[in-house]
Order: C-alpha cells, then structure tokens, then sequence
C-alpha cells in the first residue's frame, strides 16, 4: 500500500472516529470550559492529528491513547453529577471578590489577580465605576459575574409595569412557502384558520416565506416580494378603541338624558367600561 | 338619529366588543389572559343585557321611532 494512502485512511478514519468522540462529549465542552477539559481537548487533538501524519505510531497505541484522553472526561462528568464535593475538587469553587461593595483584597491575592485586571474585567461588564458594584464573583471557569446596586440595575417592564402581560413563544406556521402544521396544532389551531387568516391579509400561501403566530392568536407574515406592503394585525388595537368608544357614548347618554334613572344608569356603565378597559389595557396595548 | 338609534348602535358596538374578547380568550395561550379575556367578556354581557332593557324601555317612551 503507498505511503499516502494509508495516510489518507487513517485520516479519514480519525475524523470519524473523532467526530463521534465530539457527539459523546456533548454541548457543555462547548459553553464552560473549564481548563482541564480544555487541555483534554487539545490533547485529543494533538493525538490525532500525529497519529494521522506519523506512520511510526501503531493504530492500536494511538486508539488507545485517544480513547482514554477522551472516555476519562465522560467518567468525570458523570461522576461529578452525582457528588458535590467532587463535583467541587474537579471544577473548582467560585471565588467572591466583590461584597456589599466591597473589594475583598484577600481573595484577588488568593486568585492571583490585580486591581487592574478585576477593573479591566468590570468593564468589559460596562461597569466603571466600582462604586456601583454590590457583589462580584470569579466563576471557575475565569468569567467574572457582577451583580450591580439596585439603584443602578437596568429598568424592567416588570419595573414600570407591575403585571405585565406574559407572553410565549410565537410559533412559526409557514416557512419557505409551506405550511407547518405542528406548530399549527400546538397552538390549537388548523390549515382553516389559517387560511382565514391569510385570506384577511390577502396574500396566497404560496407568497409568503415565513408566518409566525404569537400568543394572543395574531398572524405576522414576511412575503417573498417585499415590495408589498402587508397590514399589521390591527385586532387588538381595533378592540381597544371600540371600547373606549362605547365608554364614551355612555357618558354622552348620561349627560343627555333627561330621566334621573337612566342617567344613574349610563353613569354605572361608564364606569363598568372604564374599569374593563384597565383591565384590559395592557394586554390589548402591543 | 333618534337616541333609541343611537343607544342601538353602542349597544352593536358592544356586541362587535363581545364576540372580539371571546375571539382572544380562546386564541390565547396564556392562562392569565385567557381568564382575563373571559371575564371581561362576561362583564360586557352584563352590560349588553341591561342595555337591551335600557333600549326597551326607550321604545316605549317613544313608540313613532319603534324598530329603527
């Protein structure tokens, strides 16, 4: 066999046999690495890639080496699942360098870190000021997490609104031209409501590359030609200034009429439409 | 327009509203919202009914304008 063919091969093989390495190692490699199964990963690599050049190296020594540079991860995860102290010896604790703003100068010598370095890190959370800093905490993986004072936290809805309306996901019911319809199901509804719905904006089916429907039952659609301009779902909005126009004729009627009891009348329905409409508002409002 | 015809047409309106806030509490997927919209809509049936009383009893006080 010519040298470049078993190269090829074993090439080939590795990258298979790599790849599903990668499947078992799974998602969290990705997001938190932490230094240890960073170094595992480059190790597995490094294996690889001169197992798959260095025809001096046997098959069976490289499979070996890679099978246990990437299996004991797996068996330290797995392990770590089950057990906190161990959990806590493989990853490592956090470290709180920040408490009640205050700077705990203790843990940064512990941690190794300079003033400069936890500034540098402050910033990059876009806080300059270390004044305005509650609590902060070195995360084992070396991000630093900085809770801000609550006077200087970023304003909510929650904030503003007490109650706001909740919200889930929109579903997505068309895409590329073609109906989906488990989404559709989910949402309790079916082709004919769609249909409806697509009719009352007067588009085909065909037209449209994506259609999503959002919690209150509302279509929005994005149309292949964009040129067309597609109505927004006027629903809600239509339904809101109805009844504020009903609350409004009400108190037109008890003004104007001359009978004592259907004014008293017109008055509590005024007042019954107002109190319905705050109720309303806020889910009637987006 | 006669104040019976226009008492009607609020009272339209507020059917328009009616069927409106049922259509929203049974396409919501919230809870909240969907008893929200629920009780709202029961509240405009109160209001409807003692509307259409209102309606009936101005009807009488002015039969020339009966059904218009």
């Amino acid at each position: 066999m010519p040298i470049w063919l078993e190269t090829a091969i074993r090439s080939i093989c590795i990258l298979i046999g790599l790849f599903v390495i990668t499947r078992i190692l799974g998602k969290k490699q990705l997001s938190k690495l932490s230094f240890f199964e960073y170094i595992v990963g480059v190790t597995v690599g490094d294996i690889a890639g001169t197992m798959s050049v260095d025809l001096g190296i046997s098959l069976q020594e490289g499979i070996t080496s890679i099978l246990i540079w990437s299996l004991f991860p797996v068996a330290v995860a797995r392990l770590s699942l089950r057990n906190k102290k161990f959990r806590d010896f493989v990853e490592g604790n956090s470290t709180v360098f920040i408490k009640n703003g205050k700077i705990l100068e203790e843990n940064l010598k512990r941690e190794k870190y300079t003033v400069d370095e936890l500034l540098e890190q402050l910033r990059k959370k876009d806080v300059f000021r270390v004044a305005d800093v509650e609590f902060a905490v070195l995360e084992p993986n070396g991000d630093l997490n900085v809770l801000l004072k609550r006077e200087k936290q970023p304003l909510t809805v929650g904030d503003v609104f007490p109650n706001p309306p909740r919200e889930k996901e929109p579903q997505t019911v068309i895409m590329d031209g073609m109906i989906l319809d488990e989404p559709l199901a989910t949402m309790g509804l079916g082709r004919g409501w769609l249909k409806e719905q697509l009719d009352k904006q007067g588009v085909a089916v065909e037209n449209v590359f994506l259609a999503q429907v959002d919690s209150y039952g509302q279509l929005t659609v994005d149309l292949y030609d964009d040129k067309i301009q597609v109505a927004e779902p006027q629903e809600k909005k239509l339904l809101l200034a109805a009844m504020k126009k009903v609350q409004a004729d009400f108190e037109l009627y008890a003004l104007q009429t001359d009978s004592q009891e259907a004014k008293v009348l017109y008055e509590k329905q005024a007042a019954k439409m107002t109190e319905l409409i705050q109720k309303v508002e806020p889910l009637l409002r987006n | 327009m006669t104040v019976a015809s226009q008492v009607k047409q609020t009272l339209a309106s507020l059917k328009g509203i009616h069927a409106g806030l049922q259509q929203l509490a049974l396409a919501s997927q919230d809870e909240t919202a969907q008893r929200t919209f629920h009780e709202a809509m029961l509240s405009t049936e109160e209001i409807i009914a003692e509307l259409k009383d209102r309606i009936g009893r101005l009807e009488f006080e002015e039969p020339q304008y009966h059904g218009k």
